[in-house]
């Protein structure tokens, strides 16, 4: 436990030394929320308003899509030779991962408030009581945990830098085959299937409901059950990559 | 007695490539000792094995009384490992660096060991500047400085000097010896002929992933041949009184005459029997580590 702590510091000092990049996960996802609120929004109908019906889908969207550049730290940090002085010291030296996760979950929990910061300014209206917003934080700090773990995997696995950057562009692309950016049942019959058993759909309508007031479902189980396997199988998986490599 | 790092029989392939073929090794409490040997040779992967990065596909070896394999957190506990790649954290500062390897380390008062450190490896001035803007020594020396925050009782040194320039090369030297006088036992892996001759206890010529030969450095020198003196004359006159007065002697190329000289009596003696015969200069031959190495591997 200490020594996660020591690797968290680790983490979050690199998370706020790279400008750059620290730049690109917190804005990048406001950019993405404009333009889909400005751009498309106007273009895009559906039975209410568009912004309240995207809104919860573009935090799906930043939330993945930032928790999905742990992929890139971890594959970065695997490149450099103080991950062999982690290896040969007596502690678990997974933890250096917990690290990278941790991280990973701050900056994205900062980008994820900015998003619904300039959401409302853009004229989303949730309807959430306190108790909803408590639901909602909780299933975004569950989905961001998941993904950064299973990044980090990814990050194991690549054999280099460019490579794990490839699954930041999954995480980019899933959402919109789901009912994050549009209802499923407006897509061809082959399209709308993978749509509502990908995990995104029943994360985003989840949200959606909770943030819009209106009556939660079994989806939310669906949506629970996704991101806790994926917590778990992300979290042993880690662990057991790291030690082969 | 018990050897502090001993390895039977040792055993690595990558894919096709044997990289050690039965290494055996047994360096006692206290002892620095060398791996010389050519790049490809195992040292590396020897280093890796003892240091539990890496498992031998046969053979077994024990550090600090403890499996390398087995009981991997035991001997992490006692030893450190300075790698080939500097490893230190290129966003942190140096003593950010060494604060973190004191917490992960549980030295008790970080700070005031950081502060040690980087006093004593020249980095005082240094210490909060981030350490991807260090030069190669500087890194080079921080991490050394990394490795021996808990004050381990074994150290590995993967070629500590290679690629530093003749000044952080003797820091480095100077540190290790340091270390060597506190008591830690060494075992450190080298190119440099120089570095082995200078620091090590004893030696052991790696080639092909076995030892090869073994020995302290005047030992293995002795094996290679003995120390000569060329004498160097004016003329052939010089060269033939000199020949006859010495009883004969290897002619060497030009007007020179090589004969054996093992020490300052030998040469002395040398010297008193050409009383009068005109030596223009003289070289004397010591066998180097280079021979040794040329030789043997």
């Amino acid at each position: 436990m200490t020594d996660s702590l020591t690797f968290i510091g680790r983490s979050l000092r690199h998370s706020v030394r790279s400008i750059d990049a620290l730049l690109t996960a917190i804005l990048l996802p406001v950019a993405i929320m404009l333009m889909f609120v400005y751009v498309f929004g106007g273009a895009i109908e559906s039975d209410g308003r568009y912004v309240d019906y995207v809104v919860p889908g573009i935090i799906v969207l930043c939330a993945g899509f930032g928790s999905a550049s742990t992929a890139v730290a971890v594959a970065l940090d695997m490149t450099t030779g103080v991950i062999d002085r982690f290896r040969t010291l007596p502690i678990s030296s997974a933890a250096v991962l917990t690290g990278h996760v941790a991280a990973s979950v701050a900056r994205n929990v900062v980008s994820t408030l900015l998003v619904i910061g300039v959401a409302l300014l853009a004229g989303f209206h949730p309807q959430a009581d306190p108790l909803d917003w408590l639901a909602v934080a909780a299933l975004l700090l569950a989905l961001i945990t998941a993904i950064s773990w299973l990044a980090a995997c990814f990050g194991l696995i690549a054999k280099s830098v460019e490579a794990a950057n490839a699954i930041t562009f999954v995480a980019a692309f899933a959402p919109y085959l789901s009912s994050a950016f549009v209802p499923p049942d407006t897509m061809p019959a082959g399209l709308s299937w993978i749509a509502e058993h990908q995990p995104v759909t029943p994360i985003a309508d989840t949200l959606r409901a909770l943030l819009l007031g209106l009556p939660v479902g079994d989806e939310a189980i669906v949506a629970i059950a996704w991101c806790v396997a994926g917590i778990v199988i992300g979290r042993l998986g880690a662990a057991y990559l790291f030690a082969r490599r | 007695m018990a050897y502090t790092i001993e390895a039977e029989g040792l055993t690595k392939s990558f894919g096709a490539t044997r990289v050690l073929e039965g290494l055996d090794l047994g360096i006692e409490a206290g002892e620095v000792f060398a791996l010389l040997g050519p790049n490809g040779a195992g040292k590396t992967t020897t280093v890796r094995i003892l240091s539990t990065l890496l498992m031998p596909d046969r053979g077994s070896a024990r550090v600090a009384g403890h499996d390398v394999v087995g009981e991997r957190h035991a001997v992490r506990a006692a030893i450190s490992l300075t790698a080939q790649e500097a490893a230190v954290d290129g966003v942190l500062t140096g003593a950010e660096n060494l604060r973190m390897m004191a917490r992960l380390r549980r030295v008790e008062d970080g700070r005031q060991r950081t502060h040690e450190l980087l006093e004593r490896f020249d980095l005082a001035d240094a210490a909060d500047r981030r350490v991807a803007t260090y030069s190669g020594g500087m890194r080079r020396r921080l991490d050394l400085a990394m490795s021996l925050v808990s004050r381990p009782q074994v150290i590995f040194l993967d070629e500590p000097s290679t690629g530093l320039d003749p000044r952080s090369r003797l820091a480095i030297w100077e540190a290790v010896q340091a270390l060597a006088d506190d008591g830690a036992t060494i075992l450190l892996t080298t190119q440099y002929l120089e570095e082995a001759d200078r620091l090590a206890d004893r030696i052991a010529v790696v080639s092909d992933g076995r030892i090869s030969a073994l020995g302290t450095a005047h030992e293995l020198k002795s094996r290679v041949g003995e120390e000569t003196v060329e004498l160097f004359f004016a003329d052939l006159d010089a060269l033939a009184t000199a020949e006859a007065r010495l009883g004969g002697g290897g002619r060497g190329d030009g007007l020179s005459l090589r004969v054996p000289a093992a020490g300052a009596t030998d040469l002395r003696r040398v010297l008193e029997a050409l009383d009068g015969v005109a030596i223009e200069r003289l070289e004397l031959h010591k066998p180097t580590l280079d021979d040794v190495f040329l030789t043997l591997t």
